[in-house]
């Protein structure tokens, strides 16, 4: 039977086949030993194509159009990005890029790359740094919480002005939701079981 | 539980990138993953001084995130500049109080008990305290779930500035205090980050051993 330790406090399991769809806890400190997602790397493959989809029609359509005596304005993502920028407030752009642009771009980007050749029975090149930088860009990626900066946006301005939600809205809204499940689904052990498979 | 069942009694560590749990070589301190290559420590090194000092820069930052200014509306002629604070207040005297209570727990609340949780912790694990280990673990998990929430003002933000800009008629500007609230929501996640929560159980271990 193989042994793992707990992430959060070092307790050691003797820790069988996790059925699927069932959660392996810590006996001490109630932390996560595994999470065996039923069919997590076909699911979470076919959310990433979804949100890869999602994430292009979303930053390509302004998301909201601002409308004040007869003036409109719209914005993407990257509008704003760049008027930070511009206005002297680099570091917010910066982080805003990274949190809402780039994490995401490189989390989707290595869930495919690592999903896409594993189910054609072949093992990514670089797997493991692939790995770890995907946990990485997971961590500092923040569509969710972007997706609450827009609604309190758009209520603020709502007397103000009219607010014409664009379809780069809906779109973020879905991403959230899809990018969510995809994650939700992800079983990095599983990964690491059907590497093994193939050699 | 025995004291012997940790990893670290077996001269073992899991692996923080892959899970897997390996054996390292009689007195060493960190290995690699033979699995990914990922880092594996017995203990993440330095853990309570490089949280601390996350901790203390974080709030240093909290300070003037709360007191500049975090964006300036401009409307006909008229400059209005708010604060955290008194943008919540301005969104309670116009009625909107659950867009009051989202920025209040998002800005205000979170970072907050964020920094209070880690120097408990800090504090707690230096004194090897053996109080509540399930309870602080829990914390922990708490901070490291909720510190992302923290971003929803700089966003808020940013997308009032790519959205009004309209010259005199109305122009919104991001304000010092918001590089600096940046500042601390980061550091607070860097600060997580650093804090290994299997030091809460070292003391417990110790006191049966």
């Amino acid at each position: 039977v193989p042994i793992v330790a707990c992430h959060d406090c070092d307790l050691l399991h003797e820790l069988g086949r996790v059925p699927e769809g069932g959660t392996a806890r810590c006996a001490r400190c109630g932390g996560v030993l595994r999470k065996r997602t039923r069919d997590g790397l076909e699911r979470t493959l076919a959310l990433s194509l979804a949100a890869a989809i999602l994430f292009v029609v979303a930053n390509a359509f302004p998301f909201l159009s601002f409308e004040m005596k007869g003036s409109v304005t719209q914005t993407t993502v990257m509008t704003g990005v760049l008027d930070l920028w511009r206005g002297g407030k680099q570091e917010i752009a910066a982080l805003v890029f990274v949190t809402i642009e780039l994490a995401p771009v490189v989390q989707l980007l290595l869930l495919l790359y690592v999903l896409v050749p594993l189910r054609a029975g072949r093992i990514p090149w670089q797997l493991p740094h692939a790995f770890r930088l995907l946990r990485h860009a997971t961590s500092w990626s923040m569509i969710e919480v972007f997706l609450i900066g827009i609604v309190v946006a758009i209520t603020k301005l709502m007397g103000m002005a009219t607010i014409v939600p664009g379809l780069a809205l809906w779109s973020f809204a879905l991403l959230m939701v899809v990018l969510s499940a995809a994650i939700a689904a992800f079983d990095p052990e599983a990964v690491w079981e059907r590497a093994e498979a193939v050699t | 539980v025995s004291a012997a069942a940790t990893a670290i009694a077996a001269s073992c560590a899991r692996c923080h990138d892959c899970g897997l749990l390996a054996r390292l070589a009689p007195h060493a301190h960190e290995a690699s993953c033979p699995r990914c290559g990922g880092a594996l420590h017995l203990r993440k090194a330095r853990s309570i001084e490089r949280t601390w000092a996350f901790v203390i820069a974080a709030a240093i930052c909290y300070l003037p995130a709360n007191l500049f200014p975090v964006m300036t509306v401009t409307s006909l002629g008229k400059r209005q500049s708010d604060t955290i604070m008194s943008g919540v207040v301005y969104l309670l005297e116009h009625h909107m109080w659950p867009l009051a209570l989202v920025i209040f727990v998002a800005s205000v609340f979170v970072p907050l008990m964020k920094l209070a949780i880690l120097v408990l912790l800090l504090v707690s694990t230096q004194r090897r305290s053996r109080w509540r280990p399930l309870d602080r673990t829990r914390m922990y998990r708490l901070t490291e779930l909720i510190g992302r929430w923290s971003m929803v003002d700089i966003y808020v933000v940013t997308i009032l500035v790519a959205l009004v800009r309209l010259g005199n008629l109305a122009t919104i500007e991001a304000g010092t205090g918001a590089v600096f609230f940046g500042a601390v929501v980061v550091l607070t996640i860097f600060a997580a980050e650093s804090f290994d929560p299997r030091l809460i159980w070292d003391a417990a271990e110790a006191e049966q051993a």
